[in-house]
């Protein structure tokens, strides 16, 4: 684990861009159809998981527990009117769902769903391909579908959309940051940035237990570029209508929602590659048979487990937390979660480097615990911030109902006193006035 | 062979990418299109078995500094497009000129050249792989010029930041005090935020003005900028004119009711009479 991994193959990764060419159409199918089946069973789950949490029961009419509602509703969504506003942008307005649902297709190709497994007797690994910066090529990949929503927000030639598609725009350009931060600390541990890499040093530990802030930061993050809620901000419903999506409906509108719940998956699983051991089985089963369950078949079970409990927290957050406002979360971003990941990044960086010169793990830790607790101790000196002594209230003044203008009942232990009806006066002159008139 | 396709499927895409660029109207045209051609040297790159360079590429320009240029464009103005007009005089003159320049010392250099007979070959300059070999001439041989144009983009970024900075002399009020503002100063009427716009048989958009309980038009429910850019419905339009129908009505219910109160208007009347 600590050791850098020796890249002596240069720049192809051991192990790939050997297979038929009847083996890469297989995977391109299958991971076509993954990504497919699990939007139509996201979309199913999250409603039910979300009306479990507010009391309801969700969809339960389509199907076996409703479960063939998304099928329904997609095919319901195709047939709807297809509608292009007359101050849109043709081409772009067109082109904009297109860029956005091709992208989020391509991350699945670099993410390692098993190990390596016969198929009709040609051995190969459960990975499309892998490269030496194949978690950078998510990234990238990543950042080029967002041009999607951007796109549609610019070409709706309305107000809405544009405000939608700015948010997104600085959302994006943000959290991407910290999403790449959040990455350093796995490629200073790992000493590659192949995801088959990054699976394969996680043998013994998860990242996402020795680089936790690291983990932490990239939930974050995760959740800020797929647009979900509390970070929905581009599409925020209570107040941009629907945001970049306003205008779209019917096919285009369906590409977009495809889009946004592959993305879902898209982050899912590269947090599982990353930080929680990839297809590598939890702790107590993987000690089961001296491993039996991490050969064969079996890592696509646990793979999709976990990416489906990281699924699970995109659902829980949604159904728990409340928006945020947007300043507050362009500070929280630029304010707490950058500075954050910069001292972490420099703490890992320093770690591995003792690591490097032969220093005993427990001395890091000797030394790291005096450190803090020098640290500690010194912010005990610290005067407390006085706070200004605030003037003794003086005797509540005689409440009045109308002070603000607005008439207000009176807190515990307020005495009303004096009835002062200020607008009666002028309605009353109007009726006198009517009534001489008539 | 795989290569020659890609070239000759993306060189076209990058040449257009970049003459779109020149010519579009619309500036956020212009960058689209560089935004294309970017991505098609980010292929390049990777085809030229130099994936580091490619997905960087694309992360930085195409993911981070081209999605600020467009920002800044989508910010100034929706659909502002280039005027043709010469703000500085001889601007012309002088970017042929510099442009002309700048073709000629570029075509004597790519002339000029000499290339060695066989390339050296990947495996040769970069015998640990790209990552370490582009790591190496960085942190590196370079590592002086590096560290220099950091500090120039740092003495940049807190240029901007100097030149843009507004002290404020009071502190900014919160949420909390604006509400109570609202709620102590203004009339209490209006505590609740504007009147939302008009939702009609025909018409429910931001354009389309709220008719107040007398019928009259709400002229608060639009929105300011709409209707200062002549984007919203007349007010008039909505406006509630009797026909004379109507007044026909009105006269026949007072006739019907002499004892009752001669209302201002028909509605009234008409509620009664109901």
């Amino acid at each position: 684990m600590i050791a850098i991994a020796a890249e002596t193959t240069g720049d192809e990764v051991a192990g790939f861009g050997n297979d038929p060419w009847w083996i890469i159409a297989i995977k391109c199918l299958a991971i076509f159809v993954i990504c497919v089946v699990l939007t139509l069973f996201n979309i199913v789950f999250e409603r039910k998981v979300v009306a479990r949490m507010q009391h309801r029961l969700g969809p339960n009419r389509t199907g076996p527990f409703g479960s063939l509602q998304s099928l329904a509703d997609g095919v319901k969504l195709m047939f709807k009117e297809d509608i292009v506003p007359k101050a849109a942008d043709k081409i772009v307005y067109i082109a904009a769902p297109l860029v956005a649902v091709i992208p989020s297709f391509l991350i699945l190709a670099v993410i390692p769903l098993g190990p390596e497994v016969s198929i009709f007797g040609q051995e190969t690994r459960l990975q499309l391909t892998d490269m030496p910066v194949a978690v950078l090529f998510t990234l990238a990949i990543a950042s080029v579908g967002v041009y999607g929503l951007m796109m549609a927000g610019w070409s709706s030639g309305s107000t809405y959309p544009l405000l939608g598609g700015l948010r997104s725009t600085a959302q994006v350009i943000s959290y991407e940051l910290v999403m790449g931060l959040s990455f350093v600390g796995v490629f200073l541990f790992a000493g590659t940035m192949s995801t088959s890499g990054i699976v394969a040093e996680q043998e013994r530990l998860w990242y996402g237990i020795i680089l936790l802030p690291s983990f932490v930061i990239y939930l974050i993050s995760m959740v800020g570029e797929t647009n979900r809620a509390p970070f929905d901000l581009p599409e925020a419903e209570g107040e941009l209508v629907a945001g970049w999506g306003t205008e779209y409906s019917s096919i285009k509108y369906a590409m977009f929602f495809l889009a946004e719940y592959i993305n879902m998956v898209n982050v899912s699983a590269i947090a599982t590659t990353l930080f929680l051991g990839g297809w590598r089985a939890p702790w107590p089963i993987s000690a089961i048979n001296d491993g039996m369950f991490n050969t064969g078949w079996w890592p696509l079970l646990w793979f999709f487990g976990k990416v489906m409990l990281l699924i699970f927290v995109f659902v829980w957050l949604r159904g728990t937390l409340p928006r945020l406002r947007y300043d507050q979360f362009m500070h929280f971003c630029w304010k707490v979660l950058l500075p954050v990941s910069l001292v972490w990044i420099v703490a890992v960086a320093g770690m591995r480097l003792a690591f490097n010169e032969g220093v005993e793990r427990n001395q890091i830790l000797l030394y790291g615990g005096i450190a803090v607790a020098v640290l500690l101790i010194g912010s005990l000196l610290i005067p407390e911030k006085k706070t200004p002594a605030e003037p003794e209230p003086a005797e509540p003044p005689e409440f009045d109902a109308f002070a603000g203008g607005h008439p207000v009942p009176p807190m515990p232990g307020q005495e009303f006193v004096a009835v002062r009806i200020p607008a009666a006066t002028t309605q009353t002159d109007d009726r006198t006035e009517e009534s001489s008139r008539a | 062979m795989g290569e020659a396709a890609l070239f000759w499927i993306m060189a076209p895409i990058a040449v257009l990418g970049a003459l779109g660029l020149v010519f579009s109207r619309k500036a956020v045209h212009g960058a689209l299109s560089l935004a294309a051609t970017m991505i098609s040297l980010a292929l390049f790159y990777i085809a030229q078995e130099a994936p580091f360079l490619g997905v960087v590429q694309i992360v930085v320009y195409t993911g981070a500094i081209m999605m600020l240029f467009l920002f800044v464009i989508m910010l100034i103005g929706i659909d502002s497009s280039d005027s043709r007009v010469e703000t500085i005089r001889g601007q012309r003159v002088a970017a042929t000129l510099a442009v002309t320049g700048v073709v000629l010392l570029l075509a004597g250099v790519t002339i000029r050249a000499t290339l060695p007979e066989e390339p050296a070959g990947l495996a040769q300059a970069t015998p640990d792989g790209n990552v370490p070999a582009i790591a190496d001439a960085i942190f590196g041989t370079y590592v002086w010029a590096f560290e220099v144009v950091a500090a120039l983009l740092i003495t940049a970024a807190v240029g901007a930041m100097t030149l843009t900075h507004r002290e404020r002399i009071v502190a900014k009020a919160t949420q909390r005090e604006l509400s109570i503002k609202r709620f102590s100063e203004g009339a209490p009427g209006d505590a609740a935020g504007l009147p939302v716009p008009g939702v009609y048989a025909r018409h429910n958009a931001v354009d389309t003005p709220a008719l107040l309980p007398d019928g009259t038009p709400s002229e608060d429910s639009v929105n300011r900028v709409l209707v200062a850019r002549g984007a919203a419905r007349s007010t008039d339009e909505f406006r509630h004119h009797p026909t004379p129908a109507d007044i026909e009505a009105a006269a026949e219910g007072d006739a019907d009711e002499p004892a009752g109160e001669p209302g201002p208007d028909d509605d009234a009347s008409g509620g009664e009479r109901a």
